[in-house]
Formats: C-alpha cells, sequence, structure tokens
C-alpha cells in the first residue's frame, strides 16, 4: 500500500480523458491518490461526472518526463521560420475536394 | 394493493434519502478534496434516487403529494428508513463501511427490481443500478485499504463494521409489505437476499484483514417508523428550510 509522501500528501497522477470513440485521450489534469486504483475512482469523480468521458487514463506524474521551460528557446522557436513545413505550400491534386 | 406498493417505495425512497443527506454532511469535511468530491456525488446520486423513488410513491398513493412533500412534510415516525442509515456519519471509516454494507444489499435488490413488472418502477431500479455498482466499487475499495492499511485505519475500521453489523439484521426482514409487493411481481422479498450479500460482504472483508462480527441482532423497526435517537436530529436540520419557506421555488 502506497503511504503519503513527505509532503503528507498522496502521490500525484495525471488524468487523461476521452470525449468520444475513436478520439484521442486528452489531459484533463491531475488528482491525488493513494494508488491506480482509487486514482481512477478520483478521476473518474473529478473530471468525467457531467458526462466528459468514455475512457479514463491515468499515470503516475512522476513518470512524466518534461522539458525545461528554460529550453523553449531553443526546441521550439526554430520551427516558427520554416513556413515551408506546413502543408499549404503543396499543390492539391486534381480531384481531391477537402484534406 | 396500492397502498403495499405506496410503502414499499416510500422504503427505498426513504433509505436513500437518508443516507444520500449522511453522506453529504462530508461535503467540504472530506478527509482529501478528492474524496470530498467522492462522497458529495454519492450523496447527490442516492438523493436523486430517492427523489425518483418518492415521486413514483407520491404518484402509487395518488393523493397529489410529490417528492418534496413526502421527503419534506413527513415527521419522524413517518419515515421508512433502515435504521443502520440515520446513525451519524461518523469516522471516514464507518461511512465508508457502511455504504459498503448497503450498497452490497443494494445491488441484489436492485438486480431484482429490475424485473418488476411495474414499469416506473424498473426503470428507476436500472438507472439506480448503474450507480449503484460505483457505489460499491469505490466503498469496497476503501474497506480494502483501510483495513489492510496502517494499524490506525485496520482499527478503525474494525470498529466501524463492529458498530454497523448489528444494524444490518434489518436487511434481511420482511412483512406483509415486501411479500404482497413480492408475490404481484412488482418488488423484491428481502429474506432471499442474504446469503448472496453474506458472500460478497465476507469476501471483501477478508481481503481487508478484517473479521467479521458476529453480535446478536439490535431491535429494529425502521420500516414501521420506530428509529433511533438521531433520526429525529437529521431531519430537523434537513427539512428546516424547506418548512421556514413553505413552496418556495428556486
Amino acid at each position: 500500500m502506497t503511504t503519503k509522501s513527505e509532503s503528507g500528501q498522496w502521490p500525484l497522477w495525471e488524468v487523461f480523458t476521452q470525449p468520444g470513440g475513436g478520439k484521442p485521450h486528452q489531459h484533463a489534469g491531475s488528482v491525488h491518490a493513494p494508488d491506480a486504483e482509487i486514482a481512477l475512482q478520483n478521476a473518474r469523480d473529478v473530471y468525467s461526472r457531467r458526462g466528459e468521458a468514455v475512457s479514463l487514463w491515468v499515470v503516475p506524474s512522476v513518470s512524466i518526463t518534461a522539458s525545461a521551460p528554460a529550453d523553449s528557446g531553443m526546441l521550439f522557436d526554430p520551427g516558427n521560420e520554416k513556413p515551408y513545413r506546413h502543408p499549404q505550400f503543396y499543390k492539391t491534386p486534381k480531384g481531391i475536394q477537402v484534406f | 394493493m396500492s397502498q403495499a406498493l405506496f410503502e414499499y417505495l416510500l422504503r427505498l425512497g426513504d433509505d436513500r434519502l437518508v443516507l444520500g443527506h449522511r453522506n453529504a454532511e462530508w461535503c467540504g469535511h472530506g478527509p482529501i478534496l478528492e474524496e470530498d468530491i467522492a462522497i458529495s456525488n454519492l450523496a447527490l446520486d442516492l438523493t436523486g434516487e430517492a427523489q425518483l423513488f418518492l415521486e413514483l410513491a407520491g404518484k402509487v398513493e395518488g393523493l397529489g403529494r410529490d417528492a418534496d412533500q413526502l421527503a419534506y412534510w413527513r415527521d419522524e415516525t413517518q419515515f421508512r428508513n433502515l435504521q443502520l442509515l440515520e446513525l451519524p456519519k461518523g469516522d471516514f471509516a464507518f461511512t465508508m463501511v457502511r455504504q459498503f454494507l448497503f450498497s452490497a444489499w443494494s445491488h441484489f435488490l436492485l438486480e431484482g427490481l429490475i424485473q418488476s413488472k411495474q414499469e416506473d418502477l424498473k426503470g428507476i431500479a436500472a438507472k439506480a443500478q448503474k450507480e449503484n455498482r460505483y457505489h460499491l466499487r469505490h466503498a469496497s475499495e476503501w474497506v480494502v485499504r483501510l483495513g489492510d492499511g496502517t494499524e490506525e485505519s485496520h482499527r478503525r475500521a474494525q470498529a466501524a463494521l463492529d458498530q454497523a453489523w448489528p444494524w444490518t439484521g434489518e436487511f434481511f426482514l420482511a412483512d406483509d409489505v415486501d411479500r404482497v409487493v413480492a408475490a404481484e411481481g412488482l418488488g423484491v422479498d428481502p429474506s432471499g437476499l442474504r446469503p448472496p450479500w453474506e458472500a460478497l460482504v465476507t469476501d471483501v472483508i477478508r481481503r481487508a484483514t478484517l473479521t467479521v462480527p458476529s453480535p446478536p441482532m439490535r431491535m429494529v423497526g425502521g420500516r414501521k417508523g420506530r428509529h433511533t435517537e438521531y433520526l429525529g436530529h437529521m431531519l430537523a436540520e434537513m427539512q428546516v428550510v424547506a418548512r421556514s419557506h413553505p413552496g418556495a421555488k428556486w
């Protein structure tokens, strides 16, 4: 049985909800819970009680590796000046109405 | 016939109204934010079910009383809930153990009620069964975690079980009301629910490393309007706003 952490709080879990069949799970928020089963139940009560979800995922927050805010210039700015990476520069073949 | 069905529906409604109110007393006092929301959700589910059962009771009675009139304008001796459900909410262990014992019983009761020949009752039971399955899961998981948790949580869970257990005898007492509605295919005779209930409850209690108590059964009589000293106080609080402002609407 997981016990409370040093902060006196239960571990944090990230919650992902799937809004409809076939749609991707999206990050909804987080909950505290002592273990995975209770995390799932807390996620259900906090993030799906108004019919927002057909499926839930919970992941221990400590399992997520996040990029550092200080690296955001290095990581993301170079993409801003390369408009040719957007698909509108490609010619659409005849006969295709939408894509 | 309709008198028996009316009484039977009052029992179904009052059980959920009273337990729903007891759970609602946790709102703002839960041990952690997430559980505060979870218990409040239980309370809202139970109160919603109570509203449906009482509304139907009023319809069956045929005297023009609706769910609000039945909930707020009856006195203690006119309530038909099980005595276990009116006991003070106690600590978190007692609230969860009581919810677990009731939801397990309610599970088998609702399974029978979704076969009812009374179409409205059948529909309400189907809705309640979905909610109850979650209540049972949530409460069961907590009973296991409290029992098989720390020394203190184990002690509190066993104390809660010892306190609640004697009151569960009332779950399975059948009287003429039960027998009449069961014979008509409208309701369930609760005396048949003990074996499956005991099997389910015993399994969870063992997983929780708790001990099944074996004390004598308490005095009963909730179904006849005999209640503990606690119900009157609870009703006074629950009914005061409605009685101070008769007919008020949101």
